[in-house]
């Protein structure tokens, strides 16, 4: 369980980060494999929200470096961060979906911002990802209209709608009932088998995020302090696994 | 011990509120400067900006319409009290176009758009910032500073002037409808007035100053919603801070403003 086997799309050395005083990554160091899925589980508050914000670039460590594809974005300029962010796609906890925007016109937004396409290839290809997760007869509504699952999944088709080459999940599943979250994580394996992305999940669904992943990791105060395939973590000894498995509230991930 | 920090924190309170408002100008006029450097670089948010403007401009306008006219009447009403006295209503005309086109018009008719533009300016950005829709653009590669606040900025700087125009128009009805069908003044009279005494100076004065109003109150709004934390809590407090902050910045710089303004007269 030493760390993602094949060729790194993300490479993270050393990265910390603290916030008033509290060290919320300390020492984070792990590789994510291309056209793998990867996740980083944790408990809610731990900070994997605040790794994937490092990873987009939304903040900055205090120390430690950030290869995206072999460029280190620490430290990088707007312009150059957003050249890295063009290949990005973000689903974030709550969808963020644009709440003036239509379904239609959220996933058509990246689109019509990069790629200069007519109108008609630009809806072609919004209908298409729409389509794919099983949106496409909901064109017209506002995300106030819609239930979390529908605006995860408009989430998830304007994350896929440049074609990326890398995808962020935040908390996929969070808030949904068990049948939503299946229909997530079937969304999550078929648009990956199409597309041979790399997709990057952070969740604390660890039976969810088991039957999807590639890899693995356990973030554990600030740091990564277990990783490896789905099934060497269910075999796993480890008390945190087996804590966090077990939905126990005794164990070395008690509140503090 | 604790009677010491008791002291101390008193003590050191009006450095903490020098500290905190230097702060809030420093970020603020930050905010300002990025958002007009972005203002004349590509890609030009042409849509984004008819979309301000007709938020701030055009679905204004009958708020103008309203608010004006009765400023207008009140005032002509006022106005007719105070100089039937010395038996000058003939005046009165006069007296509410320079107070429309001076004062009135451009303040109350910010102070209008604060409470209607300016608080929603600051909800809308804060409850985006709450929602990680400006990280989702920022994800998206997509400055939100070029997206958001520009448009928004350079729209309400040029629709205010229109409107405090629009404001005082409808004010000048009012009260000409009062004081000719109400109050009985001669409606030669009443416009003599308006003719004789109202400068164009008057009005291009009163518009700078719209002007300024309009930068204020979107760079206040934006810069309280832009950086609200704290979920809902935050977004009441970005929202009524933005209207207190640029209610009072108007009429400070309404002092400030007249006060250069009657110096070069």
């Amino acid at each position: 369980m030493s760390g993602s086997p094949g060729i790194p799309m993300i490479r993270l050395e050393n990265v910390c980060k603290h916030y008033n005083g509290q060290q919320v990554l300390d020492g984070v160091s792990f590789e994510i494999r291309k056209g793998s899925i990867t996740t980083i589980m944790g408990r809610s508050g731990g900070g994997k929200s605040v790794l994937i914000r490092h990873m987009i670039g939304l903040e900055a460590p205090d120390s430690g470096a950030i290869y995206i594809d072999g460029e280190n974005i620490v430290g990088m300029g707007s312009r150059e961060l957003n050249r890295i962010r063009r290949r990005f796609g973000v689903l974030f906890q709550d969808a963020a979906l644009f709440d003036s925007l239509t379904v239609e016109e959220n996933v058509a937004f990246p689109i019509r911002e990069h790629l200069r396409l007519r109108e008609k290839q630009v809806r072609a290809i919004v209908h298409d990802k729409l389509d794919k997760v099983g949106m496409g007869e909901h064109l017209h509504k506002f995300p106030n209209e819609l239930s979390g699952g529908m605006r995860k999944r408009v989430g998830l088709a304007r994350a896929l709608a440049l074609d990326p080459d890398l995808v962020f999940f935040d908390e996929p599943t969070s808030g949904l009932d068990p049948i939503t979250r299946g229909v997530i994580y079937d969304l999550i394996l078929d648009t990956h088998r199409e597309m041979d992305t790399t997709y990057v999940l952070v969740s604390h669904d660890i039976h969810g995020v088991l039957n999807v992943s590639d890899w693995v990791m356990m973030l554990f105060k600030g740091r990564i302090a277990v990783q490896g395939t789905p099934e060497e973590i269910r075999s796993s000894t480890d008390p945190l696994i087996q804590q966090f498995t077990a939905v126990s509230g005794h164990g070395p991930l008690s509140m503090d | 011990m604790r009677t010491l920090s008791f002291f101390s924190s008193i003590l050191l309170a009006p450095f903490e509120l020098v500290r905190f408002c230097l702060d809030e100008l420093g970020t603020a006029l930050l905010l300002l400067v990025r958002s007009l450097m972005r203002m004349v670089l590509p890609p030009y948010r042409v849509g984004e900006f008819v979309r301000q403007l007709d938020f701030v401009g055009a679905q204004t306008v009958l708020l103008m319409v309203l608010t004006g006219a009765f400023t207008g009447m009140v005032s002509a009403l006022q106005g007719y009290n105070g100089m039937h006295r010395y038996g000058a209503e003939s005046m009165v005309g006069a007296t509410v176009a320079l107070a429309l086109s001076r004062e009135l018009g451009p303040v109350i008719g910010a102070l209008m758009v604060v409470a209607r533009v300016g608080s929603a300016m600051a909800a809308e950005l804060g409850s985006m910032r709450n929602s990680q829709q400006i990280d989702a653009l920022v994800s998206m590669a997509v400055d939100p500073i070029q997206y958001l606040i520009s448009p928004r900025i350079f729209a309400a700087t040029v629709a205010l002037p229109f409107l405090a125009l629009i404001f005082s128009f409808a004010g000048m009805v009012g009260a000409y409808v009062v004081s000719t069908a109400y109050l009985g003044i001669d409606a030669g009279t009443f416009m003599a007035g308006v003719r004789d005494y109202l400068d164009p100076s008057d009005i291009t004065q009163g518009l700078i100053k719209s002007v300024v109003f309009g930068l204020l109150m979107a760079l206040v709004s934006c810069h309280k919603g832009y950086y609200a934390t704290g979920g809902s809590r935050g977004v009441a407090a970005a929202t009524t801070e933005a209207v207190v902050v640029a209610s009072v910045l108007i009429l400070v710089s309404d002092y400030l403003m007249t006060t250069l303004m009657f110096r070069s007269t």
